[in-house]
C-alpha cells in the first residue's frame, strides 16, 4: 500500500502532498519536513530507495524517490509494493504531468495543484495503483476537464480565452529560465515592425 | 482582495510575501475572507473559495472550518463543485470528524449518477477515507458496480472493494463471487484491480486461498498472454508487456502456491518461462524477474528452479545499477533463512557492499552480513564488521554494535578473541551500545580468571590514551580496581610488557573523577577502584585516603555518599577495610535485570565480612535482606531506594560470625517493589572463592 506522495522542491516546500492514511495536520507538516531532511542529504548516484523514516510508519516503510530538476517526487509504501514497479510508476506520473501540461515545470505543478490531484486521483486510489496507461488517464482526465468546462458558461470565457492562447503555435524557445528556484515561461512575443 | 478571485491569484500574492511572517499575515487574511464566504449562502465562486483553502491547508496552516463546506459542496448538482468538495473530503475529513457521515448519503446518489465521472469521484474518495460505518453501508452498492459494463467504474469499484475488506474483514465474502468473474476481463485496468482485491482476500482468509487456487490455471494463463504477446504499445514499458500487472500476478501466484504442492506445480512452467525469457536490461525488466525470484523461493518449487531463481539474485547482487544491488539484497535477506547455504556463496560480494557510498545499500549489506555469520566464518566475517563499525554512518552504529555483540556471544571461538571483541567495539562506539554492555562485560570478564591480567592491561592502555567512552571508562576503573595488583606486577604474557607505577594508576584512576567528560556513574566506578586499590598497594594509601576525604564533600550526592563510607571504613573500620576491599566479587543475577555484587573478604579473621551492593536497571526499594545458618550482625543499609538506569547502587554492609568455614552457604532473599510491584527473588551461594577464607 502506498502511504503517502509528497512532491516538494529542493528547499524543502510542499507542491503536492496526499496521504492514503489519517494523520494530523501537524504530523503531516512533520512529515514532509523529515522525508525532505532525509531524502536531500542524497547523492545524486545512490540508489533511490531510502529507509528509516521515523514517523511515518517505522520499520516496514520505505522510501521511494526521484529527483527531477528542482523537484523530489516521493512515495512512501509498504513492504506489500514492488520497489521498481514503484519507481517506474513515478516515471509514469511525470510523463503523464508533462503531457497534460506540455513540458511540465514547477510553476505548473504551483499553479494547478488541483489539476494534479485530479491527474493522480486516476493513477492511485486509496493508497492502491489504479491505472498506469498514460493514455488511458490522459483521456479520462481530458473528459472531466471539459465537463468542468461545460459547466462554467459565460463565466468560463477568460478562462477559455487563456487557453486559447496557449494553444496558439508559438515557434519554439527556450521556455524555462532558472533564476535560482524559480522556472520563469518565456512567451515569445511577436515583434512589432 | 475580492473573495472571488481565483486560486491562482492568491497562490501569486502568497508566493509574492518576502518573509514568514508577511506570509502568515497575508494567508490569514485570506482564511478570514474564505471563513466569511462560506458563512454566506453565496453561490458563486465556492469552488474557488475552497481550492483556496485546500492549498493553504498544504502549506501547514489550519483549514478545519472548510469541512461543512466539503459536504454542502459534495451535495451540490455542479460537477466542478462535487470534484472540489470531494478532494477537500479527501484532504480534511476523516473517521473522527462527524462530518465524514454526513457525506455518506451523498456518495450513495452519486455511485448511481448518470455520468461515469461523478461515480468515479465517489468511488476514489470512499476508498480513500471511508470509514468502517461508511463502507457497511455502502458495500452492496460497491458489489452492484463490480458488475457494471463500464470497465472504468469495474477497475475502481474492485480497487474500493479492497479498502472495504480492509476495513471490514467478514465483508469480504460478499466480494468473492465477483472478484472471481473479474478474472476474465480483458482491460488490464480492471485485471489489475482484480488481482489486487483476491489478494486482499487470500491475505484476509485462508478460507479464500482454498477458493482461489482454483483459479491458478486462469491466471498463469493471463501471465502467459503477457509475456508471448507481441509487442503492443498500449501497455508497454520498455519492451515487457505491463510489468506492473505481471508482478501483481507473480505476487499473487506465490500467496497461491505457498506450502501447497498441486498450485505450485501448475506454475513451475510459466515461473521458468518468465525467468529465462525476460530481459532485465532495464527497471520493468528487472523488477518482473525479481517478483519471480521470490515466487520461486516461497513456493514449493523443484530445487532446479530454486538454483535458477538464486542464480539470478547472485547477477543481481553485482549489477553496476545502485537499485538493482539494494533490490537483490532485500530479496536474499527474505530467504537467508531458508536458503541459508545458497546465500552463503555470496558472501563475499555482499560484505564489499559494506564499503559502498550508499547509506541505504549499506544498511542492507549490514543485515544480511549479520544474518550470515556463522561458526565458520566468524573471524573474518568480524574483521570487516569492525572494520564496518569505524566508518559506518551514525545512524546504523547502534544497530552494527548490538549485532555484532550478539555474533560474538553465540560463536566466540576464545573468550580471549571475545574480550578483545567487546573492548574493540567499546573503543570504536562506546557512546552507541547498550546499557547492559557493561555489567556483562564485566561478567565475561570475571569468568575469564586465566585472562584477568592480560585484561587489565589492555584496559589500562585504553583508559590511559581516551577516557572519552564512558562504558569503557568504567569497564577499565572497574577492572583496575579489581585486578590492579596484577597490573602493578608488570609482566604479562600476551602483551607487551610496561611498567606501571602505582602513581600512575592513581594518576589515571583521578584524571576520570576530575574529568569533565566523566559521567557520575563513572565517577562512581572510579571511586570504587580507588578504594579498592588501597588494599592492593603499599606505598600510597595517605594519597587514597586524602582523595577520599575530599570527595565527601563532592556536589554529587551519590558520590558524597560513597565517599563519606568509605572514609569511614578507613576511620572507624580500618581493620575490616582489608576484608572488605579483597578480591573475590561473586556477581549474580536476579530476574528484574539487577546485579548483585557480593564483595566478599575475610583473610585470617573469624568474622566474615560480607558486602552487598546492589546495582540496577530499574527503581528498586529494598526492605531487607535475609541471611539464613550464620550468625549476622546487618549494619543499616545506606538507602532504600535504587534509582533507575544504573545510575546508583545501594551498599550494606553485614558482618557474619562464622567458625565452620567449610560448609558455609549462603542464600540471600531479596524482598522490594519495582515500579509498584512486590517482587521477591531468592539467590543461594553455595561455594565462596577460596582465597577468601585463610
Amino acid at each position: 500500500m502506498i502511504k503517502a506522495i509528497l512532491i516538494f522542491n529542493n528547499h524543502g516546500k510542499p507542491r503536492l502532498s496526499k496521504f492514503y492514511e489519517h494523520y494530523t495536520e501537524d504530523t503531516e507538516q512533520q512529515i514532509i519536513r523529515e522525508t525532505f531532511h532525509l531524502v536531500s542529504k542524497r547523492d545524486e548516484n545512490v540508489c533511490n530507495f531510502l529507509e528509516g523514516g521515523m514517523l511515518i510508519g517505522g520499520s516496514d516503510n520505505k522510501l521511494i524517490y526521484r529527483h527531477y530538476a528542482t523537484l523530489y517526487f516521493v512515495f512512501c509504501v509498504d513492504s506489500s509494493e514492488s520497489e521498481l514497479g514503484i519507481l517506474d510508476l513515478i516515471q509514469v506520473f511525470v510523463e503523464t504531468l508533462d503531457k497534460c501540461f506540455e513540458n511540465v515545470c514547477e510553476l505548473d505543478l504551483i499553479f494547478h495543484v488541483d489539476k494534479v490531484h485530479n491527474i493522480l486521483a486516476e493513477m492511485v486510489m486509496g493508497g492502491m495503483v489504479l491505472e498506469t496507461n498514460m493514455n488511458e488517464i490522459i483521456t479520462q482526465v481530458d473528459a472531466q476537464n471539459k465537463m468542468e468546462k461545460s459547466e462554467a458558461g459565460i463565466a468560463g470565457a477568460p478562462a477559455r480565452a487563456v487557453s486559447a492562447v496557449k494553444n496558439m503555435n508559438l515557434p519554439e524557445m527556450p521556455k524555462n529560465i532558472n533564476i535560482g528556484d524559480i522556472s520563469i515561461k518565456v512567451p515569445n512575443l511577436p515583434s512589432f515592425k | 482582495m475580492s473573495p472571488s478571485v481565483c486560486l491562482q491569484e492568491m497562490i501569486r500574492v502568497i508566493r509574492g510575501a518576502r518573509t514568514q511572517g508577511e506570509e502568515r499575515g497575508v494567508i490569514q487574511r485570506e482564511c478570514a475572507a474564505i471563513r466569511a464566504q462560506f458563512r454566506q449562502a453565496d453561490s458563486g465562486g465556492r469552488s474557488h473559495n475552497l481550492a483556496k483553502l485546500l492549498y493553504v491547508h498544504m502549506l501547514g496552516y489550519p483549514a478545519h472550518f472548510g469541512q461543512m463546506e466539503c459536504v454542502r459542496l459534495i451535495a451540490s448538482s455542479k460537477y466542478s463543485e462535487k470534484r472540489i468538495g470531494y478532494l477537500g473530503a479527501m484532504m480534511l475529513l476523516d473517521e473522527k470528524q462527524d462530518a465524514s457521515l454526513l457525506i455518506t448519503n451523498s456518495i450513495k446518489n452519486d455511485l448511481s449518477h448518470s455520468s461515469q465521472h461523478v461515480q468515479s469521484l465517489a468511488l476514489c474518495t470512499l476508498a480513500c477515507m471511508g470509514s468502517a460505518e461508511m463502507c457497511r453501508d455502502l458495500a452492496p452498492e460497491i458489489e452492484r458496480l463490480l458488475k457494471a459494463s463500464n470497465s472504468y467504474i469495474k477497475k475502481k469499484a474492485a480497487l474500493c472493494a479492497v479498502h472495504i475488506v480492509r476495513k471490514i474483514p467478514e465483508l469480504g465474502e460478499m466480494f468473492t463471487p465477483s472478484a472471481h468473474s473479474l478474472l476474465s476481463e480483458k482491460n488490464h485496468g480492471v485485471l489489475h484491480g482484480a488481482v489486487i482485491l483476491i489478494t486482499e482476500l487470500c491475505e484476509r482468509n485462508p478460507d479464500n486461498l482454498k477458493q482461489f487456487r482454483k483459479s491458478v490455471p486462469e491466471l498463469v494463463q493471463i501471465m502467459k498472454n503477457l509475456v508471448t504477446s507481441g509487442y503492443s504499445p498500449e501497455h508497454n514499458v520498455a519492451g515487457i508487456s505491463d510489468p506492473f500487472l505481471q508482478v501483481r500476478i507473480l505476487r499473487l501466484l506465490r500467496i497461491l502456491g505457498r506450502n501447497n504442492d498441486a498450485a505450485s506445480d501448475a506454475m513451475n512452467d510459466l515461473l521458468a518461462q518468465v525467468a529465462t525469457n525476460t530481459d532485465s536490461s532495464k527497471t520493468a525488466g528487472s523488477a518482473v524477474l525479481y517478483e519471480t525470484v521470490l515466487t520461486i523461493m516461497d513456493i514449493r518449487s523443484e530445487s532446479g528452479l530454486r538454483v535458477l531463481a538464486v542464480n539470478i539474485l547472485g547477477r543481481f547482487l553485482l549489477n553496476n545499477d545502485r537499485n538493482i544491488r539494494y533490490i537483490s539484497m532485500t530479496s536474499l535477506q527474505k530467504i537467508v533463512q531458508t536458503d541459508h547455504t545458497a546465500v552463503q556463496r555470496h558472501r563475499g560480494t555482499i560484505v564489499d557492499c559494506l564499503k559502498d557510498q550508499d547509506a541505504s545499500v549499506k544498511r542492507r549489506a549490514l543485515e544480511l552480513s549479520l544474518a550470515l555469520v556463522s561458526a565458520a566464518n566468524i573471524r573474518s566475517m568480524m574483521k570487516e564488521l569492525l572494520l564496518f563499525l569505524s566508518t559506518c554512518p551514525p545512524e546504523l552504529r547502534s544497530h552494527a554494535a548490538s549485532g555484532i555483540f550478539n555474533a560474538a556471544e553465540r560463536y566466540a571461538p576464545s573468550q580471549r578473541w571475545h574480550i578483545d571483541t567487546i573492548l574493540h567495539v567499546l573503543v570504536t562506539a562506546g557512546g552507541d551500545v547498550r546499557d547492559e554492555t557493561v555489567p556483562n562485560l564485566i561478567q565475561l570478564i570475571t569468568a575469564a580468571s586465566e585472562l584477568h591480567c592480560y585484561t587489565v592491561h589492555k584496559l589500562y592502555r585504553a583508559l590511559i590514551s581516551d577516557i572519552v567512552q564512558q562504558s569503557l571508562v568504567q569497564v577499565a576503573c572497574w577492572c583496575i580496581g579489581e585486578y590492579g595488583d596484577l597490573l602493578l606486577k608488570g609482566e604479562c604474557e600476551e602483551i607487551t610488557p610496561m611498567q606501571v607505577t602505582e602513581d600512575d594508576v592513581l594518576d589515571a584512576l583521578e584524571t576520570v573523577l576530575q574529568s569533565h567528560m566523566s559521567t557520575p556513574t563513572s565517577r562512581g566506578f572510579a571511586l570504587t577502584a580507588i578504594m579498592k586499590l588501597s588494599t592492593r598497594i603499599t606505598n600510597n594509601v595517605d594519597r587514597i585516603r586524602s582523595v577520599v576525604s575530599i570527595y565527601g564533600s563532592c556536589i554529587d550526592v551519590e558520590l558524597q555518599q560513597r565517599a563519606v563510607e568509605y572514609n569511614a571504613l578507613f576511620k572507624k573500620y580500618d581493620h575490616m577495610r582489608y576484608f572488605t576491599m579483597s578480591y573475590c566479587t561473586v556477581i549474580l543475577e536476579f530476574g528484574c535485570r539487577s546485579r548483585l555484587s557480593l564483595v566478599l573478604g575475610g583473610r585470617g579473621l573469624k568474622a566474615e565480612h560480607v558486602s552487598i551492593i546492589f546495582d540496577c536497571k530499574d527503581n528498586v526499594y529494598l526492605y531487607w535482606f535475609l541471611l539464613q545458618s550464620v550468625q549476622l550482625q546487618m549494619k543499616a543499609p545506606s538507602g532504600d531506594l535504587i534509582p533507575a538506569q544504573g545510575c546508583g547502587t545501594v551498599t550494606q554492609t553485614v558482618l557474619l560470625s562464622y567458625t565452620n568455614k567449610a560448609n558455609l552457604k549462603m542464600r540471600v532473599r531479596l524482598s522490594y517493589s519495582s515500579q509498584g510491584t512486590a517482587c521477591q527473588d531468592m539467590v543461594q551461594i553455595d561455594s565462596f572463592p577460596s582465597p577468601a577464607w585463610s
